[in-house]
């Protein structure tokens, strides 16, 4: 149970997406009749799936929202774009009360009661009918209106009844089966029944699909007459039905013709197996044919015991019947499959190991010294190929399209533009461009900070836009889309540009440089990425939720990307992020430091040099730092920082990495020598061994040894800076 | 006994699979009326079928009234799933041609009752 | 139950375990052989920064990372000359595998529940700590590692 309740939270989430796509459809005029339908639809599984679980919160208001959906699909009221605006709310909800609800967190109902109060206010006077309806919603069970198993528990004497039954043709055009009907009533108590056949007519002219038979019974029940309707209840209304009670409880009557003790284990003829057609009314006939009418029984050599429904007396015509829709607008779904993610990392992993093995072959065909055109080294050739066709169909099944992501943030512009305010218009493109999920997941905060900023700081109001010559409504677009290996996502406000006078002039006044500092425009945008910059001076409750973009670059940079920003003064900003597709493996530089081989990520390394004699000063005693286009950067040696050796005597002519910290920062990181610079497949450390500070994570290279991978950010922060041998510091441990 | 169970929900789909299998009835599954009959085309002729109203490309209305006009299926018993429980609900099931209703959510022995009742 | 043992002294009882006898500085340990995963020669570990001398760094067990500890050093013995012989028996503790490197496998011995002994309170050397139990096989005192505590503390965070 608690798989499926899994499923249906999974399911909420697709349901939801095709909620928005459809809203969103509605709003942009392009719906079709059949969008409305899947919105009403989702909503409607949605609340279906809600019930069974018992989530009443989620079923109340999935209730209210489906309502007002059913009243748009029957036309009675509009989907303007004020209805739609507060559809979406009602989408946003749905998919908070989803979420409260598999996460067992309360619902505060005044988050609610607000748009409840609109949706009535829409669906005007059918609202209050529908409240009432909607207490009567509540039904855990079935519709079978049965006082049932609590009523009268006095088994001293059990009342007995006299139920009258006559079907009528439209109960076996429907497939009841009236047999089936009498075994479920004799799981209610004893019960002898008596087949009336006033009506029955000579064999010849028996004609099934008339009803002609007449059931009476006796049946002795504690369970009241309820439970007996409950038996009938399909066939209510179809047949004629008197249940009355008797009066003494005695069974009487016709003990001539008592079938009762045969019932149990009712004779089933053979054709009733596949009952599906005519056979079981001819059976039911068979065995209910009272003996009195020995002669109206069946010979097997005698015509064929007609059927109920053979000739089919046209049947009343379906009222609703729509046709099979083919109309262009319904998509087949994709047909998928749904797997554990464990069993996909297993996979992700195993790739890994192929890569890193075949890395190892192909090095020892190498060193085997075989011809280049040998048949082994073309096999190879081509087996190399295979692996990274696997390799990247196994990393595109952990990817998923964004567009999960960018609905989370239309939602965010919806919420962050009422709130203060303003006219604005999101605009996704891309949305099936795929990512890692993991990617996915750890995108959401970043780009949700970046799209407040882009409402919050980077359009103008509406007034401003307007006496600037553009309309009042602004417009933020989000976009995706895979380019040269890596997707790229942008944020992008057609607003009023970076102000970069203003941005210069805050970060002098905070410090962040020092006010002589010529900056390209370049060099100004990038002080918004700087940790404290964040404008202080115009917190809004929006944007400045105590993150700034410093936060967003690092969390870009946690997952291997970059970010960049262009902006042009009254036009808007733009905000591009470029990642990588996966998390399993990693654009690194194999670099060596006192005999060890180690793998710095490429993405945080700004540039390579060699340091000459001129870029070295003398810090404090124990430390350098490196001139740099006369900005002075810190000299750190890797194999000191490591542990592995102790610090250079001279640093002149050793090669550094100059690399980024993630507030801006930099470092200039020396290393022995560079050997390489290649793609690695990541290898945790942190289960097999624990956290090992300045490094990230392993991997293994084509000889089959382990190199770590570097975590810059962390080594830089953890540093001591040391790069001046003091014998008399105690040595740092290896 | 073999059932078809016609539901565009996943949730739906797999609470009647657990309930029928339960109940040690086979249970075939389709996700839409179109896809429910090509299911019943593929099968031995169920002794029940079970389908959900609202659904995309067709939906049970339509598909009742698709089964019920081939002669070999017009006997099956088919319980419609709904969520309506007003009288209205059942007037409508019944006039498309259903035998009887199960309001969702439904409880799994009501359910299996409920086949029972239709389909011995 | 068809014992053609070559062990004469095994015992109608279940209780015997399994152990893998092993020499580390000269000394016999020996861990519980279920926990063995498998036995393979030494190879050149990348060390890892900032850790305990006793971590000789992580290997690539095809595939898998796998530290490597060094365990006279775990144990707390002075350091031997430095020997390739070096044996590296790979057990498996709860979720984690480690290698440990021995100086060489000896032996594998079943004993029975009775003949092992608790090792007695030793206050002056750390050794306690990681022994579990005492046996004697062929006058020879063999010490049970208790492996949970020679597990490198993972939980510790920068150095």
């Amino acid at each position: 149970m608690a798989e499926i309740k899994a499923s249906f939270f999974i399911e909420c989430d697709e349901l939801l997406e095709s909620l928005q796509d459809g809203l969103q459809l509605m709003d942009d005029g392009e719906a079709d009749s059949e969008t409305v339908n899947v919105v009403f639809r989702a909503v409607h599984s949605i609340k279906g799936g809600a019930g069974a679980f018992g989530l009443d919160d989620l079923v109340k208001f999935a209730h209210r929202f489906e309502t007002a959906m059913d009243d748009v699909r029957s036309d009675k009221l509009e989907a303007t774009h004020d209805v739609l605006k507060l559809f979406f709310q009602c989408g946003d909800i749905l998919a908070d009360l989803v979420r409260e609800a598999r996460d067992d967190s309360p619902h505060d109902p005044s988050s609610t009661a607000q748009v409840l109060n609109e949706i009535d206010a829409l669906l005007g006077s059918s609202a209050e009918e529908e409240a009432e309806e909607e207490v009567e919603f509540q039904p855990m069970t079935l519709s079978l209106d049965l006082p049932g198993i609590d009523a009268d528990p006095t088994p001293a004497s059990e009342p007995s009844y006299t139920i009258v039954f006559e079907p009528e043709n439209e109960l076996y055009n429907l497939g009841n089966e009236p047999l089936f009907l009498l075994r479920a009533l004799r799981e209610l108590g004893d019960m002898i029944v008596t087949c009336e056949t006033v009506s029955l007519p000579d064999l010849d002219q028996l004609s099934v699909e008339t009803g002609t038979m007449v059931w009476t019974i006796q049946l002795t029940t504690s369970e009241g007459e309820g439970a007996i309707k409950e038996v009938f209840d399909f066939v209510d209304g179809i047949c004629r039905l008197e249940i009355t009670e008797n009066t003494p409880p005695t069974a009487y009557l016709l003990p001539d013709i008592d079938l009762a003790p045969e019932l149990p284990p009712l004779p089933m003829p053979p054709a009733a197996e596949n009952l599906s057609l005519e056979a079981p009314s001819a059976a039911a006939e068979n065995t209910f044919l009272p003996p009195q009418l020995p002669e109206a029984q069946p010979s097997p050599s005698g015509p064929p015991p007609a059927t109920y429904s053979k000739p089919k007396q046209a049947a009343p015509a379906p009222v609703n019947k729509p046709a099979p829709k083919t109309s262009g607008g319904a998509t087949t779904p994709r047909a998928t499959v749904r797997v554990d993610l464990h069993r996909i990392d297993r996979l992700v992993n195993l790739v890994g190991e192929i890569v890193i093995n075949q890395a190892m072959l192909t090095q020892s065909v190498e060193e085997a010294g075989l011809p280049p055109n040998s048949t082994v080294r073309t096999g190879l050739e081509e087996f190399l190929q295979l692996t990274r066709d696997i390799q990247e169909s196994v990393m595109m099944i952990r990817a998923q399209p964004v567009k999960s992501l960018f609905q989370r943030m239309s939602r965010i512009v919806r919420e962050s533009s009422a709130d203060i305010g303003k006219d604005v218009r999101l605009k996704t493109e891309g949305e099936n461009t795929e990512v890692d999920k993991t990617v996915i997941e750890r995108l959401a905060d970043p780009l949700t900070h970046m799209i407040r900023n882009a409402v919050d700081h980077g359009l103008e109001s509406n007034a401003e836009r307007e006496a600037s010559g553009k309309s009042a409504t602004g417009n933020v677009h989000l976009t995706a889309m895979h380019r040269s290996g890596r997707v790229v996502i942008e944020v992008s406000d057609d607003g009023a540009g970076i102000n970069r006078e203003k941005v210069h002039q805050i970060a002098v006044e905070k410090g962040l440089v020092p006010p002589d500092l010529q900056l390209t425009d370049t060099e100004i945008d990038n002080l918004l990425f700087l940790p404290g910059f964040s404008t202080a001076k115009e917190v809004s409750n929006l944007s400045g939720r105590g993150v700034g973009m410093d936060v967003v670059r690092s969390a870009i940079q946690a997952l291997g990307g970059r970010i960049s920003i262009t902006s042009e003064r009254g036009k808007g900003t733009t905000f591009s992020i470029s990642l990588p597709l996966t998390l399993a493996v990693l654009d690194g530089m194999i670099i060596s430091v006192a005999k060890e081989t180690l793998v710095v990520p490429l993405n945080s390394i700004l540039e390579t040099l060699t340091l000459t004699p001129s870029d070295l000063l003398e810090f404090g005693p124990e430390t350098h730092v490196v001139n740099i286009r006369n900005t002075f950067v810190p000299l750190l040696d890797l194999g000191a920082e490591l542990g592995y050796r102790e610090p250079l005597s001279d640093y002149s002519g050793t090669v550094v990495l100059l690399i980024m910290q993630e507030d801006g920062s930099r470092a200039a990181v020396v290393v022995d020598a560079i050997e390489d610079q290649r793609q690695v497949v990541i290898k945790g450390l942190q289960d097999s061994y624990g956290r090992v500070p300045g490094i990230a994570a392993a991997t293994i290279l084509g000889d089959g040894k382990i190199a770590l991978i570097l975590d810059p950010v962390d080594l830089i922060t953890q540093s001591s800076g040391r790069t001046r041998p003091s014998s008399n510091l105690e040595k740092i441990a290896g | 006994m073999q059932v078809l169970a016609v539901d565009d929900s996943r949730t739906m789909r797999d609470m009647v699979r657990l309930t029928l299998t339960g109940a040690g009835i086979d249970a075939h599954l389709a996700e839409d009326g179109i896809h429910g009959l090509e299911v019943l085309e593929d099968m031995v002729p169920p002794d029940a079928i079970i389908t959900d109203i609202n659904m995309p490309r067709m939906d049970g209305f339509g598909f009742i009234d698709a089964v019920r006009s081939q002669e070999k299926y017009k006997g099956i018993p088919i319980l419609v799933l709904t969520t309506e429980s007003a009288d209205d609900m059942k007037t409508r099931a019944r006039q498309a041609g259903a035998t009887g209703w199960i309001v969702k959510p439904f409880d799994p022995q009501k359910l299996v009752k409920a086949l029972k009742m239709v389909a011995g | 139950m068809t014992d053609t043992s070559k062990t004469p002294d095994i015992h109608k009882d279940g209780d015997e375990i399994e152990l893998l006898s092993f020499l580390v500085g000269g000394q016999d340990y020996s861990v519980d052989i279920m926990s063995v995963r498998e036995i393979r020669g030494g190879a050149q570990a990348t060390s890892l920064p900032h850790s305990p001398s006793y971590v000789r760094g992580v290997i690539n067990l095809r595939g898998a990372v796998l530290p490597i500890m060094d365990l006279a050093k775990r144990l707390g013995m002075q350091e031997e000359q430095k020997n390739d012989r070096n044996v590296i028996i790979v057990v498996a503790v709860g979720e984690r595998t480690v290698g440990l490197m021995v100086d060489a496998v000896s032996d594998i011995l079943s004993i029975s529940e009775e003949d092992m002994q608790p090792p007695p309170e030793m206050r002056a050397d750390q050794n306690r700590n990681f022994v579990s139990a005492l046996t004697i096989v062929n006058d020879r005192m063999i010490r049970v590692l208790d492996l949970n505590a020679v597990m490198p503390e993972t939980n510790e965070e920068a150095a």
